[in-house]
């Protein structure tokens, strides 16, 4: 197991050790190798999280669906029809459904990650495996569920795209969808290491989440388009990581809403930023924590 | 020479009492910051606590909240030898486990390790109630380090091992617990590594079952492997051990070989047993001004062993005197004393009296006295008893009888030098028996 991890490192009588377990913490220990390592380990999470998710249920896996469509159907319904919330002339249902899907696999990743720590402690308390491979598998574990979600989005964007003149354009930019997925992956994954970190020590946090989450859907143009705000607003939107993924996505696939690359750089450099917290944290906390959880 | 595989060099553990969370979260901001520039022992209050203050090893003084788990622990362990680590509770065993393991990370010092390291501190980790007892031998495997293939070439010898083949597409929360033991033991068992280390998880299932595991255990141990092994378990220590360690309050109290550890873990369990109820050593019962019940008064009930020396543990098959006090308010011509051991639910297993059990005639006097009640072999097994005593008018009443008087402890002997101790888990009374059987052929 030479590639446990720490480096190999001479002793004073020149012997090699392949691990060296010691009180100093490096800066950004990543170990992307070990994590390759246990691959196994993460399909197997993944597999677990996926299948425990609708064992005993008798709708099964279509929960997957039902899910985004009640969403839909409540935000077009409230938002649509009472609230009359212009949808920047796209079917209502598509508009919405395009926010939902994108969003929920934000929040799914966001939401299921910052339990990390504490929702593990007793595993984690017993046996060494990369900390890592949890979150990672909730993100492939998610990117399954999002990829149903997506095929139905696309089933209705189909519907509508044949059947109706609903003022609907596809364009090109579809083709950096799987950069947008993988932007809301990494988005995800920083928030979440930073907010699991922080809750082995401040369990408040776990009550913030769910909250925060809610709060940060309605600063994110999810239910409303960009367009309905000003320009100063939307400056400041700006560096809502999420806003810059949403109207992106919107715009490759409905043709709708401004697409603005300037805002999209930010949204990329702060997710980046967030994500390097996010690890230093992450990779800082998974050594001690067993201790403070 | 074997080189060594693990070396623990000046290894210490410092843990905070109480609340995790600082005072103020200025204090928490400023130890954070530290920490996250990658300063070694981040609260700086805490290093300067030892440095001032080494000639306190265990808690410092001035900070009261802190507690050092491991206290400057060096050891090896060379390739190939199962290496027991005994101690009691609270000796460090379960911290030193967790650094090994790589749960936690020390406070100072180091730990180098060459070689793949499997750590069971418990069977089952990570075992999900809604996955089939084969996804979960999968994902069991996994959390302990094997991959796929690892585990689908070790899968038929699993279930073989666990003996629940009938089940294996069953989701494990249908399963009985020992089911459940029995299979997470049959994942544990497989594992592959070139050092195991071992925590008391042998003593699962039913009886069958344990024997099977500890037989399991020593196919490993003979195997070639290296093991560290910790258990309170002191026949099995012996059993499968070469060399041992004995902790004591976070440090490393002696190194040798496994009888010798485990003697010295049973002589300096006996010195704290003379502290434990503020009594003296061989003391079970000590009230000199118990009051009197119908006229008589049990004072105390004291331990000796054959040189008359107090004795303040017993074994298995000692010999040992009990001496009982006691006083009287008049004179009882045909007294008789009574002595009793029973288990904690009151069951008496064994009750003797002078007259009329033994014929031995006794006058009880005025005032105080004592008699005394010989064992020649203590035939319980290793637990806890209850000890009563009493006076009585023979053959007519009983007097100031006491039926729980005081507990005495019984510390496991292995006596038949089988390796496996009578225990009270199994049954009470440790008989002398000889066994003729059907010689066995060579």
């Amino acid at each position: 197991m030479n590639d446990s991890g720490s480096k190999a490192t001479i002793s004073s009588t020149g012997e090699s050790w392949d691990l060296v377990l010691s009180p100093k913490i490096g800066w950004f220990d990543f170990r992307l190798k070990e994590l390759w390592r246990y691959r196994d380990l993460i399909g197997l999470f993944v597999r677990r999280d996926f299948v425990s998710v609708y064992k005993q249920t008798i709708l099964g896996p279509l929960w997957f669906l039902i899910q985004p469509l009640l969403t839909t159907l409540i935000f077009t319904v409230i938002f649509g029809r009472v609230a009359k919330i212009p949808t920047d002339g796209v079917p209502p249902v598509l508009f919405y459904l395009a926010g939902v899907t994108a969003w929920t696999y934000f929040a799914a990743c966001l939401n299921k990650t910052s339990n990390t720590f504490v929702g593990n402690a007793n595993i984690f308390g017993k046996v060494y495996f990369p900390r890592l491979t949890i979150p990672v598998a909730v993100v492939i574990s998610n990117l399954i569920a999002f990829g149903i979600q997506f095929l139905m989005f696309l089933g209705f964007l189909a519907w509508y795209a044949l059947g109706k003149d609903g003022g609907i354009s596809p364009n090109a930019w579809i083709l950096a969808t799987p950069l947008l997925v993988l932007q809301m992956a990494l988005l995800g994954l920083g928030c979440g290491f930073i907010v699991s970190s922080l809750t082995t020590k401040y369990r408040d946090l776990t009550q913030l989440v769910g909250f925060g989450v809610q709060l940060w859907m309605y600063l994110s143009p999810v239910v409303y388009p960009a367009s309905q705000l000003s320009e100063k607003w939307r400056t400041v939107m700006a560096f809502n990581p999420m806003a810059p993924i949403i109207e992106v996505f919107r715009y490759a696939f409905l043709g709708s809403g401004d697409f603005n690359g300037v805002h999209w750089a930010i949204s990329a450099a702060m997710t980046l930023l967030i994500l390097v917290v996010g690890v230093t944290l992450f990779t800082r906390v998974e050594k001690n924590f067993m201790d403070t959880v | 020479m074997p080189r060594p595989v693990i070396r623990v060099e000046n290894l210490s553990k410092q843990y905070r009492l109480g609340t995790i969370s600082h005072r103020t979260l200025t204090k928490d901001a400023q130890r954070w910051w530290a920490s996250l520039r990658g300063h070694e022992d981040p609260n700086a209050q805490l290093s300067s606590d030892f440095v001032g203050d080494s000639a306190k090893p265990r808690s410092t003084s001035n900070d009261s909240d802190r507690f050092l788990a491991l206290d400057d622990v060096s050891f090896d362990v060379l390739e190939g030898e199962v290496l027991g680590v005994v101690g009691g509770n609270g000796a460090g065993k379960s911290t030193l486990l967790k650094i090994l393991s790589r749960v936690t990370t020390p406070t100072r010092g180091t730990v180098k390790i060459r070689g793949r390291v499997a750590s069971l501190l418990e069977v089952g980790t990570g075992f999900h109630p809604e996955l089939t007892g084969r996804e979960n031998i999968f994902l069991n495997g996994a959390i302990l380090g094997m991959s796929n293939a690892e585990t689908r070439a070790k899968f038929d010898e699993i279930i073989d091992f666990s003996g629940i083949d009938a089940f294996v597409d069953t989701p494990v929360k249908r399963y009985s617990s020992g089911m459940y033991v029995r299979l997470a033991f049959a994942v544990a068992a497989h594992l592959d590594p070139e050092i195991l280390i071992v925590d008391e998880v042998l003593a699962v299932g039913d009886e069958a079952f344990r024997r099977k595991c500890m037989g399991k255990m020593q196919d490993v141990a003979q195997g070639g492997r290296t093991v560290l092994f910790v258990s309170h378990n002191m026949p099995t220590i012996r059993r499968l051990c070469s060399r041992g360690i004995l902790m004591e309050r976070g440090r490393v109290a002696m190194c040798g070989s496994a009888a010798e550890v485990t003697e010295r873990y049973h002589q300096s369990l006996e010195s704290s047993v003379q502290n434990r109820n503020g009594l003296a050593a061989g003391v079970l019962f000590d009230e000199p001004e118990a009051a009197f019940e119908d006229g008589c008064a049990i004072t105390g009930v004291r331990m000796f062993d054959e040189q008359g020396q107090p004795k303040s543990t017993i074994k298995t098959w000692d010999w040992v005197r009990f001496k009982i006090d006691f006083r009287s308010e008049r004179d009882i011509e045909r007294g008789s004393v009574v002595f009793r051991v029973a288990t904690r639910d009151g069951v008496a297993l064994s009750l003797t009296s002078t007259t009329p059990d033994c014929s031995v005639p006794c006058h009880i006097r005025e005032g105080e006295q004592s008699a005394d009640c010989i064992y020649l072999r203590w035939p319980f097994s290793e637990g806890d008893y209850v000890i009563g005593a009493g006076l009585a008018i023979t053959g007519v009443q009983m007097i100031g009888w006491q039926e729980s008087l005081c507990e005495i402890k019984t510390d496991e002997q292995d006596v038949y030098q089988s390796g496996l101790a009578p225990s009270s888990s199994r049954y009470l009374v440790a008989t002398e028996v000889e066994w003729q059987v059907p010689s066995v052929s060579k």
